[in-house]
């Protein structure tokens, strides 16, 4: 190049493009750069950062493309600088460093062989060139040789001049590896979102009716998408995550799921995700049938499909209906469909019943001992320290469905059911919880469960309960009772029987609680708990009369007064008392499901992969040559009297110290003749 | 002629002595073993793998000598607890030799009893000045590391007898990649300290290995983290057991490259000086810990780029996990173009490698601790 295209501006942009300090900048600028993304949360809902950076930020923030870092303009042009430069810095060390690789550089003079650190003069009683050269032979040296005029001859050796290679390797591999990237990256379609020629869709519609200027052809050149199936299901499209919307991209080929597998292992973790999906082809109809598991993708036409992830693809419930509010009623079956919802019309009232999702599966830690180490003592921790197993009690306890109960005001509440029958000191419940905001945890009812698991006993007494029809003939029967055991005088049966009519009524019209609520207002605090132990007691005899005349009524034997069953009755006035909080008109009873399971795949095309393999390749050999490949020179400079040894390396350590005092000792030697 | 014959450098099998071949003859013996008893249960890249570790060993003793004897000590000391389990693991509790030796958690309490004890005596011989307890300190880190590397061969067997679906190479979380963390670092700092026939930098190197034993104790006796657990779906991949061990070998060059780092800061400023290795042979090591590191630290992303692509879907998706490996990698790039290229030497390289360190530590600790993503396989 002339002096003056040196001056120009496009050589010194060239200049500093290609330098270090500018690639090393690159390097520290994508580093913080990179850093963001893993600070902010990526790809979130936009409504999430709306709400936690306020309006104003939210705005800023997206704006700068950080809800999306790694795909943003800024990002990219980083990118593209490190792989200019590291381009320009090939282009303009790639020549020297080829002659470099090529040379031996013979010709040196004696002026500069002395000038090199590792340079000695060694005396020689005889020079024989032939020896030298079987020495560097020997030594597996390659060698070139130059008779000057002044008569003395330069052997020029090297070594591991495949070292400069490894540059060309790493740094051709960076380039490399960044446009395999590109390639996959979602460089084109962000070009057309900008142009507009592609918009994200924001609404939630049926995919059918997403238009097309949303939706991306089949000769998309890479994408990576999600679309989740239910079992007997099929999908040609998947979503692709877009901003704050989605686009769909359609597939070449149609995904049906026959079947998903999901399994545990006994503490619960889960062992297996796995789908039997069938591909065809829309063009040819050709068929492919395969399992896909995590770790265990099938590629069809260079589209890889993954397991992503699982759910409830909508299972049929069988549910009986159990009326709360007209308890005399029989309870009625209803049909529905997990994750679907339904209208639901109860004493008048019009509800939406939105059902979640169907689990089949609820392990638990049965032992009730925490993990909590705090109290443990040194011996037994030195126990636990030892064992790498711990016995822990897991139990399925079976399926469970969620379900909301919305009313015409918009207002929910939300319930997760158990359908098995959950044990509990030898008794078993029906298990029912409820809650009314999401951010709470379920508050748990337990409903005891007849001799044929079946909650018809409990709401024949609670149905009784709630009847003043039969309290003159329950009441009748307690004072009996109680007169029978002299417990009360006769004088007192009239007021007695009244009070049980009256606690009957209060318990039936709030539980528990209503009875309580009667002792704060209107009993002195002082006889506030002899009172409450008489209600107590009442209420616990007159439960077995009133689950008697319940029997009676509906022309069922009594039953045997055991402490099984009398144990039953206390647990139905916690049940009957609890239902109180229920919030819901009815209670909903999982009595039967039919499993449908949906698969979530994840579909990537991506033709850039084999170049970024073949990148990640020739980076490793590149680092390998590099780093372990020392590059060493070495110059016999042979002349009448003495030898000259001088020796080079590209890296100045002390492996080269080493070696240069080994090699003039051993050239010593051969040049004394000895 | 017949004298320059005598400095013909010999091919590498003609300068391997008879003990290299019998060192090399045991572990392909042990291998086919492996390969009789497993080999129905392995599909063809774990096959691959098995193939690949027995010539990875026989080079690498073949390379350092030392290893010839330290691996077939190691893997005996763990073949005899093996022996004594007769396939109960119960047995753990009631032998003798197994409850307060063999079992996979006593060798691993003793691998962090004798590494403090290391610790404590490298820094009595640099203190003291004195090459034997320098010596004993090399031998207590020898010693550690043999029950360290038993400890992890007793657990993998552990795991499959407490089930056959249960098993598998203990590298699946965080407790078990701090063992091995320990143990890489302590061997690598091992071949240096032979190498570069210097003992006072233990003193330093075993800070760093002490630390993540403390870590080790709170995170068994508080959190029982010791317990075995079975592989989440993600994680049941031969990838597996080639990306973890590599990438804790670069892990391990980095913190020890930190530590070699303050050594070299406290011999620029004169504090014991004197007692420690010149500036410029801690540089040295230093930078030949880093080029290691690098060199399998990124042979081990490539791996995990490659196992994403058959599990997450894509080799890279931007995670913390992967984006942090990439920074620690730009990081090291960055040491490694400064002092070839522009020939940095001393203290601005040695406070880059410290601070390498912090880097590197929070794509290891930090990433798992304060970052969600997909790579959450141990959390604390």
């Amino acid at each position: 190049m002339t002096k003056n295209s040196r001056n120009t501006a496009v050589y010194k942009l060239y200049e500093l493009f290609s330098s270090m300090r500018f690639a090393i900048g690159l390097l520290t600028i994508l580093a913080i750069a990179s850093i963001i993304g893993t600070v902010l949360k990526q790809n979130e809902p936009y409504p999430n950062y709306a709400f936690e950076f306020g309006q104003y930020w939210f705005a800023v923030f997206e704006q700068l493309g950080l809800y999306d870092v790694y795909h943003s303009g800024w990002f990219l042009t980083i990118l593209a600088f490190l792989v200019l430069s590291t381009s320009l810095c090939i282009l303009r060390n790639g020549p020297g460093f080829i002659k470099d690789m090529k040379a031996y550089r013979e010709k040196a003079s004696d002026n500069s062989l002395a000038a090199i650190k590792h340079s000695v003069e060694l005396p020689a009683d005889k020079v024989d060139p032939d020896t030298l050269r079987a020495y560097l032979r020997g030594q597996g040296w390659r060698w070139r040789e130059h008779q000057r005029e002044d008569g003395s001859l330069v052997l020029a050796a090297k070594k591991g001049a495949a070292s400069k290679l490894g540059y060309f390797f790493a740094h051709i591999a960076l380039v490399v590896i960044c446009i395999g990237g590109l390639m996959d990256g979602n460089l084109p379609l962000k070009l057309a979102e900008m142009v507009g020629s592609v918009v994200p869709e924001t609404r939630d519609i049926p995919q059918s009716q997403i238009p097309s200027q949303s939706r991306l052809s089949t000769a998309n050149l890479s994408f990576r998408g999600n679309v989740t199936i239910a079992e007997g299901k099929s999908g040609d499209v998947v979503f692709l995550n877009a901003g704050n919307g989605y686009l769909v991209q359609e597939l070449p080929f149609t995904v049906s799921l026959k079947k998903f597998y999901v399994d545990y292992y006994s503490n619960g973790m889960p062992k297996l995700f796995a789908s039997d999906i069938v591909v065809t082809d829309k063009a040819s109809g050709k068929v492919t049938e395969a399992q896909v598991k995590v770790n265990h993708p099938l590629i069809v036409d260079g589209v890889a499909i993954y397991q992503a992830s699982f759910g409830d693809g909508g299972s049929p419930l069988s549910l009986k209906a159990w009326n709360l509010e007209a308890p005399q009623m029989q309870p009625v079956d209803i049909k529905g469909i997990s994750m679907g919802s339904q209208p639901l019309r109860a004493n008048g009232k019009d509800y939406n019943l939105e059902f979640g999702e169907l689990r089949v599966f609820n392990i638990e830690n049965m032992s009730g001992k925490t993990d909590d180490a705090a109290g443990k003592s040194l011996s037994q921790r030195m126990q636990d320290a030892r064992e790498v197993k711990h016995e822990k009690q897991l139990k399925n306890i079976g399926p469970s469905i969620s379900f909301k109960l919305r009313d015409k005001q918009g207002q929910a509440v939300e319930f997760h059911h158990y359908m098995a029958p959950i044990q509990q000191d030898g008794v078993s419940y029906m298990v029912a919880g409820v809650r009314s905001k999401v951010s709470e945890p379920f508050q748990y009812l337990r409903l005891p469960l007849d001799d044929k698991l079946s909650l018809d006993r409990f709401m024949r007494l609670r149905s009784a309960f709630m009847n003043p029809a039969l309290y003159d003939e329950i009441a009748q029967r307690t004072t009996a009772k109680a007169m029978q055991g002299s417990a009360i005088s006769p004088a007192m049966q009239q007021q007695f029987a009244g009070s049980v009519k009256w606690i009957l009524a209060r318990f039936a019209q709030g539980g528990f609680v209503a009875l309580e609520q009667f002792l704060d207002e209107k009993v002195p605090q002082d006889k506030r708990q002899a009172v409450a132990q008489t209600y107590v007691k009442i209420l616990q005899g007159a439960v077995v009369d009133v689950m008697n005349v319940a029997d009676a009524k509906a022309g069922l034997p009594p039953v045997a007064m055991d402490s099984q069953h009398y144990r039953f009755l206390l647990d139905s006035l916690v049940g009957i008392s609890a239902l109180h909080d229920y919030q819901a008109p009815v209670l909903l009873q999982l009595q039967g499901f039919d499993q449908v399971q949906a698969s979530g795949l994840q579909l990537t095309r991506s033709p850039g992969k084999n170049l970024v393999y073949l990148g990640s390749l020739m980076l490793v050999i590149g680092i390998i040559l590099m780093f372990y490949v020392r590059e060493v020179r070495l110059w016999l400079r042979c002349g009448t009297a003495s030898v000259r040894l001088a020796m080079s390396s590209n890296r100045h350590n002390r492996d080269l110290d080493e070696d240069f005092r080994r090699r003039s000792e051993a050239i010593q030697q051969l040049v004394r003749g000895k | 002629m017949e004298l320059a014959q005598s400095f013909v450098e010999q091919p590498l099998y003609k300068r391997l002595k008879p003990s290299d071949w019998l060192y090399a003859v045991l572990v392909l013996v042990a291998a086919g073993q492996a390969w009789r008893l497993y080999n129905p249960f392995m599909d063809g890249y774990e096959q691959a793998i098995l193939a690949g570790s027995a010539i990875g060993l026989v080079a690498l003793g073949w390379f350092w000598k030392a290893w010839r004897w330290f691996f077939p000590l190691s893997a005996s000391v763990a073949l005899l607890g093996i022996s004594l389990y007769h396939g109960e693991l119960a047995r753990a509790q009631t032998a003798f030799w197994l409850k307060f030796l063999l079992s996979s958690q006593s060798a691993i309490m003793w691998m962090c009893t004798l590494f403090f004890l290391a610790t404590l005596v490298y820094w009595a011989g640099l203190l003291t000045r004195s090459a034997m307890l320098s010596r004993m300190g090399s031998g207590l880190t020898w010693a550690a590391a043999v029950m360290g590397g038993a400890g992890l061969f007793v657990r993998w067997y552990e795991s499959y007898l407490i089930g056959s679906d249960v098993g598998h190479i203990p590298v699946s979380n965080l407790y078990e990649v701090f063992i091995l963390f320990t143990l890489i670092t302590a061997l690598m700092y091992l071949y240096y300290e032979a190498r570069f026939a210097t003992r006072q930098a233990g003193a330093f190197v075993l800070l760093v290995i002490s630390a993540a034993v403390g870590f080790i104790l709170w995170y068994s006796f508080d959190r029982q983290a010791h317990e075995i657990q079975p592989l989440i779906p993600a994680l049941q991949s031969w990838w597996m057991k080639i990306h973890v061990p590599a990438n804790f070998v670069g892990y391990g060059a980095f913190a020890m490259s930190a530590m070699l780092g303050v050594a070299e800061l406290l011999v620029l400023k004169g504090v014991l000086k004197d007692r420690l290795p010149s500036a410029e042979v801690l540089d040295e090591m230093m930078y030949k810990a880093i080029s290691i590191g690098f060199l399998f630290f990124t042979i081990a992303t490539i791996l995990g780029a490659m196992w994403a692509a058959d599990a997450w879907g894509g080799y890279w998706s931007w995670d913390p996990k992967e984006t942090w490996a990439l920074i620690v990698w730009l990081n090291y790039a960055a040491w490694l173009h400064i002092r070839l290229v522009k020939g940095w030497r001393g203290e601005p390289l040695a406070w880059w490698a410290v601070i390498g360190l912090l880097v590197t530590t929070f794509a290891f600790l930090g990433v798992n601790m304060y970052l969600t993503g997909l790579h959450s396989y141990g959390g604390l």
